[in-house]
């Protein structure tokens, strides 16, 4: 089969307005390749609306000098979607609470991460030109 | 995006209509907070007609489920389709909210 590779890179503003019109441009994509229905409802936009809020909010603290990176190709075989703001950055693995835990289900924040990691195949931190989370979802 | 709200009985109903997320669960918050102010104390949230639900949505809905029992009422949710319902189980949000089948369901335990 021909191997086809749609990609998108945008630069938006640090307004958390932006972000369900990103998601619906990379669930567009990955719907144009098959992706499976669930991938399309939940995993795709909920993991990529708190990578692109994490940058907005916390990231670039919604200053309107500071802007977020986008880069998603899709393939057949999978999405990989970078998101990368001008914040400090943050290690991952201690960021990470359990919200499912009796002492933290009624708090009102600290799922962002979880549902990162759950909802998608890899989460990954690293530092190049700024602060970047790149994640992948293999195709079902 | 929107939300509308109406009452039905002594049931204030709230129906998402989209998405609930960072940029507009803030007006989900205020519409619901300005009925619980009013008096108001049974409420219904309907997802029949939403997309998709990320962290602060469910941030608010935590939120107000915790605001309406302090002023001794209840919230009730309804209509999650097969997605939504796995987003409150891996969060095991589904053990904090009574969530219903359906609207009518919903509103018949109260």
């Amino acid at each position: 089969m021909e191997h086809v590779r749609l990609a998108v890179e945008l630069d938006i503003p640090s307004d958390v307005r932006y972000i369900e019109d990103i998601v619906a441009m990379v669930t567009r994509q990955c719907a144009q390749l098959s992706y499976a229905p669930r991938q399309l409802a939940l995993n795709v936009p909920v993991a990529l609306t708190e990578a692109l809020s994490n940058a907005i909010l916390y990231g670039n603290r919604e200053r309107p000098d500071r802007h977020v990176h986008v880069r998603a190709e899709v393939d057949r075989e999978r999405l990989v979607v970078e998101v990368s703001d001008e914040g400090t950055g943050f290690d991952l693995e201690t960021s990470e609470i359990d919200p499912t835990s009796p002492e933290n289900l009624l708090r009102e924040d600290g799922r962002g991460l979880f549902l990162m990691r759950r909802l998608m195949d890899s989460v990954e931190r690293f530092d190049d030109r700024g602060n970047v989370i790149r994640m992948t979802l293999r195709r079902s | 995006m929107s939300f509308s709200i109406r009452k039905q009985g002594d049931v204030v109903v709230v129906d998402v209509e989209g998405q609930l997320i960072v940029g507009n669960r803030q007006e989900l918050k205020q519409k619901v907070l300005d009925e619980l102010e009013k008096g108001e104390r049974k409420f219904l949230i309907d997802f029949s007609q939403t997309g998709y639900i990320d962290s602060s949505g469910l941030g608010v809905l935590v939120s107000l489920s915790k605001k309406i029992r302090e002023q001794g009422g209840e919230l009730r949710l309804a209509n999650l389709n097969d997605d939504l319902k796995t987003l409150f189980e891996l969060t095991k949000l589904d053990t904090l909210f009574q969530i219903a089948d359906t609207r009518e369901r919903a509103l018949e335990s109260f």
